[in-house]
């Protein structure tokens, strides 16, 4: 162990990053309170002093849309004709000529088909078992809507985000540019996009795939991006000595080089794309997505549970099936094999549609399977949720109910009651502490924007619940990291449950808390703590198991007990990998705040939400973009006080 | 310039930094290692010049970090050179376009790399044919000269393999294949071998002087490894942090070092089977008591002849005429060289 790291774990036993300065901090949040009591415009800011911007953005969409008609028809349209096929080749059939779609039995044959191909038997049986449960559930024309969609956006998105990330690495200015817009584009969440696209382009499923796209290019680019710079030197220079052209070296060498990693950014195009899926419905997409929507708001919890399962299933299937061919090395294949041996995976398939196309004429239910032959456990699970809530509602509501009066509302009200001084101020404070002058700016600049676009209200809710959220995930968290580090098999099992918590779209968690606590602020918090414990757990693991080893039995040698051991040695030094975890959370926790707006809110996200219907770009664009703000503002001061960390712990 | 050397080199500079030209135009030219060191600059290759005979192999030597790699990638242009100047059979390297010089490396040059810097995605066949595919060749001639090429390496039967399914050495012979295949008029070859396993090495050596006996190709080859050196090459350059302090045979590198670092490089040669006895021969002639060595006999073939021998044995001409003499302590000094011949007594006759 270097001796930087004994002084400093020795020197610092806290993790407080106040030390000497916290006088300077309390000095400064008591006169800001004192001044805010004296000059009220100090503590709220006056309403006449709002800004219009969110008129002017308004406006401004509202003028673009009427002149850029022209471009946004051609382009829905170019958009349209792909959807349109792909339809009627899943669900449509093309009833003028007298053409059926797709046979689901050809179709289930298919994914059985391509998870043989990538993977082996496994996967086909896993592949083909989960698209047969859409037939069977009588979900299969929304699956094939919903699949449609996804077919017809990750093409169009990988291509976009190849191509964006082939320019970056040709022009060191592009990839600055590019850089700075895919961090907003990624910051800002989904539902943002959807008021701006509804002005442009209306409602029903090409915007919704517009506004898919905006979300789903982004990992792509930067997959590229990443993988053509992780070729390794000796390969691009063998390319260049064969003498490549600048051309032949991008197609022959650097992609295909680069495949692996291209692959990734696919299987993250996809999830991006299922994970749009019930959103892009509030922009008129119909699917599955619109239908659970449908379900939520009705609380019928039984279909909910039934639909969610199959968005699920198709985001897992196509994971999987991404990810096989990520892993799947090029086969070699012996001279002289004949084509339809090579080729015996489409040969299959080719045989058995039309095998199904023909068997269809004498049996229909080949081709689409009755509604009196699909199952449905809907009323069970109705059946499961009105038992809870008739017997296990007694004990769940005094537990919401103090969680709620304790954490949650006293939360909520400090911050609301916190003068826009003290708050600004202490967060730009710690900036200069952390950075100067550039680190303090940004929460000035980025939440003093939101307030006087007239959000300061919605700003703190939204801080609020993230906050709330936040501590809950490191409540539980950091001490699952810490036991799992501990523990190498209880390690793997959590891994894997953090693992699949990221697979499932987003949304599926509003289902179960829904179910168990009804709407309410602690319902939002515990739909975004399903999906943002993952990386407190995930990063605290890391920093626990990357603290040398040396390290902590010197510690042991210098007669620290266990709890010693923990809080002066290990978590000091674990800490800078905690933070990053906590920033990590945090991200998670924003980018389901649009998300619980589905099921009623009071912050930033219902703001996105109530903008749709009215078209009122403004409120919606801005609203998305706060959240973003919040999310750069954290990332940038955790990710400070993580580097500081790191450099005094001389790990940097 | 010699007018019959395949590459030619003068002055030449590659410079890491900010601002290359700016630093070297602000030192007129020739930086000195105090300047680089106080600039924060790298001076990758300084001030090397030096001519590649027709058909000879030259090796390129010097410690990790010397600038061998950067030379000769100066030299093939995959990177820039600061400054100076690279004549290619009497071209310009430096002036040529981007297309001709993608010309000059379809057709002339071929390149051998530490680490294979094989296509992962394509088989053993279409790895050796890539060269041959990029300048437009129609598939069925190229994949004909291809499996030439690797008969030629001795791969045959692998050709729809996998780079991840060979091991390092057949990874490496596919790699001298594709460099092979567009019969370049010079080789290029940044330390082939040195990622590989000890014995292995040694096959591959013996292969590539197999191969060269056929080919007759000019070489560049890069090592650190002054044994694989003196092995394989014709003339030997040595670097230091960027210059090329010598340029010579072997023998004259043993025999002559330029200075102590050299000296360093060369303790640990076969000098047994470098030196020749001419090298180390004394100039006092002595008459021919029955048979003499001759001069151009390695030591190791004439050590036995000579330590057996009391008296001082003469050393003959190609004619067979005497032109000096050796002893056995001539020849055990040069065998067993030491610094400090006080520090190992043990070694005095
Ligand atoms: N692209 C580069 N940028 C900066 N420095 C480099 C670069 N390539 C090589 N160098 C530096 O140039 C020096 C010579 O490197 P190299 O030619 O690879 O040495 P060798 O091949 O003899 O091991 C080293 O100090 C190395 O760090
Ligand atoms: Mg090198």
């Amino acid at each position: 162990m270097t001796d930087t790291t004994m002084r400093a774990t020795a020197d610092r036993p806290s993790v407080g990053i106040f030390g000497p300065h916290i006088l300077v901090f309390g000095t400064f949040v008591v006169a800001t309170v004192a001044l805010a009591a004296l000059f009220p415009p100090l503590d709220t800011w006056p309403e006449e002093w709002v800004l219009p911007v969110r008129e002017w953005v308004t406006e401004f969409f509202a003028w673009l849309g009427a002149v850029a008609k022209p471009v946004t028809r051609t382009i829905a349209w170019l958009l349209a004709q792909p959807l349109a096929f792909v339809e009627a080749v899943l669900y449509r059939g093309v009833p003028d000529w007298g053409l059926k779609p797709l046979p689901w039995v050809a179709v289930v044959a298919g994914a059985v088909l391509i998870g043989h191909w990538l993977a082996g038997a496994r996967l086909a049986l896993f592949a083909g078992s989960c698209t047969a449960y859409l037939a069977v559930f009588g979900l299969w024309q929304d699956s094939m809507q919903t699949l449609s969609i996804v077919l017809v956006t990750v093409p169009l998105a990988a291509g976009a985000g190849l191509a964006l990330g082939i320019w970056a690495t040709r022009s060191a200015r592009a990839d600055k540019v590019l850089n700075a817009a895919l961090d907003l584009m990624q910051a800002t969440p989904h539902m943002a996009y959807l008021a701006p696209v509804v002005v442009l382009f209306g409602f029903g499923q090409v915007p919704a795939m517009l506004a898919t796209l905006i979300f789903a290019v982004p990992p792509m680019a930067r997959c590229t991006i990443l993988g053509i710079r992780t070729v390794p030197s000796d390969v691009m220079e063998a390319g260049r000595m064969s003498g490549c052209t600048t051309r032949q070296l991008l197609w022959k060498v650097e992609l295909p080089a680069a495949q692996q990693t291209l692959l990734l950014g696919l299987n993250q195009v996809v999830m991006q794309t299922l994970a749009m899926v019930v959103i892009a419905s509030l922009v008129g997409a119909s699917g599955l997505g619109q239908k659970l929507l449908y379900s939520l708001q009705q609380l019928q919890i039984g279909k909910a549970v039934e639909q969610g399962i199959a968005i699920t299933l198709i985001a897992i299937v196509l994971d999987r099936l991404t990810r096989a061919a990520m892993h799947r090395a090029p086969q070699r294949i012996p001279d002289g094999t004949a084509w339809h041996v090579r080729h015996v995976h489409l040969v299959a398939f080719l045989a058995i549609t039309l095998g199904a196309v023909l068997l269809a004429q004498v049996l229909p239910q080949l081709s689409v399977l009755p509604r009196n032959m699909t199952l449905s456990f809907g009323q069970p699970i109705n059946d499961v949720v009105r038992w809870i809530s008739r017997n296990l509602y007694a004990y769940i509501k005094p537990v919401r109910d103090t969680i709620t009066i304790w954490l949650l509302l006293p939360i909520r009200d400090f911050y609301l009651w916190l003068p826009w001084t003290t708050f600004i101020g202490f967060l730009a404070l710690i900036g200069w502490y952390l950075g100067g002058l550039r680190l303090a700016l940004v929460p000035v600049c980025l939440l003093g924007f939101m307030m006087v676009a007239g959000f300061w209200t919605p700003l703190m809710l939204t801080i609020y619940l993230v906050t709330g959220c936040t501590i809950l995930a490191i409540m539980i968290g950091v001490p699952t990291g810490i036991w799992a580090s501990r523990h190498p098999r209880g390690a793997k099992v959590t891994l894997t449950i953090c693992d699949t918590l990221q697979t499932f779209p987003s949304f599926i968690y509003l289902i179960p808390v829904i179910m168990l606590l009804q709407t309410s602020d602690l319902s939002n918090v515990i739909a975004m703590l399903a999906y943002a414990t993952v990386p407190a757990v995930r990063y605290t693991y890391l920093g626990m198991i990357l603290v040398p080893k040396a390290t902590v039995e010197a510690a042991t040698a210098s007669g620290a007990n266990a709890r010693q051991r923990l809080w002066k040695v290990e978590l000091p030094i674990a800490l800078p990998e905690i933070l990053l975890g906590i920033n990590q959370t945090i991200m998670m926790a924003l980018s389901m705040v649009a998300i619980t707006a589905l099921i009623g809110s009071r912050d930033l996200g219902q703001e996105i939400y109530k903008a749709l219907p009215g078209a009122e770009t403004g409120r919606g664009l801005i609203a998305g973009i706060g959240i973003a703000f919040i999310g750069i503002t954290a990332d940038r001061l955790i990710g400070a006080w993580a580097r500081r960390r790191k450099k005094d712990l001389g790990l940097a | 310039m010699t007018p019959t050397a395949k590459i030619s080199c003068r002055n030449l500079w590659k410079i890491f930094g900010p601002t290359p030209d700016a630093f070297l135009a602000r030192h007129g030219g020739a930086p000195k290692l105090e300047h680089f060191k106080a600039e924060g600059m790298i001076g990758a290759v300084r001030d090397v010049s030096f001519d590649v005979h027709p058909g000879e192999i030259l090796i390129i030597m010097g410690l990790s970090g010397s600038g061998k790699s950067t030379l000769i990638r100066a030299i093939t242009r995959l990177n820039d050179p600061t400054a100076g100047s690279i004549m290619f059979e009497g071209q310009d390297l430096l002036r040529v376009s981007e297309d001709e010089l993608v010309e000059l490396r379809r057709h002339k040059m071929g390149m051998v790399f530490q680490h294979f810097g094989l296509l992962p995605h394509r088989t053993v066949l279409a790895n050796v044919a890539f060269p041959l595919e990029v300048r437009g060749s129609p598939r069925e001639e190229r994949e004909r000269r291809a499996m030439e090429m690797l008969k030629l390496v001795g791969l045959e039967g692998r050709e729809s393999y996998f780079p991840r399914e060979l091991s390092g050495g057949q990874q490496q012979r596919v790699g001298i294949a594709r460099s092979l295949a567009v019969g370049p008029d010079i080789w290029f070859l940044d330390e082939p071998f040195s990622a590989l396993d000890p014995l292995i090495r040694r096959e591959m050596q013996d292969e590539f002087m197999r191969l060269q006996k056929m080919l007759k190709k000019t070489i560049v080859f890069i090592t650190h490894d002054f044994e694989e050196a003196v092995r394989l090459g014709d003339r030997i350059g040595i670097m230091k942090e960027g210059q090329l302090v010598q340029l010579a045979t072997p023998e004259e590198m043993i025999s002559q070092p330029a200075d102590d670092y050299v000296r360093q490089f060369t303790s640990n040669a076969p000098r047994d089977r470098v030196l020749s006895v001419g090298s180390i021969a004394s100039h006092m002639v002595v008459p021919p008591t029955g048979a003499g060595v001759a001069a151009s006999a390695k030591l190791g073939d004439a050590a036995a002849q000579v330590l057996a021998s009391d008296a001082p044995l003469a050393v003959l001409d190609d004619m067979g005429q005497p032109i000096g003499s050796v002893t056995r302590e001539m020849m055990i000094a040069a065998m067993f060289p030491s610094r400090d011949a006080d520090k190992h007594p043990e070694r005095q006759p």
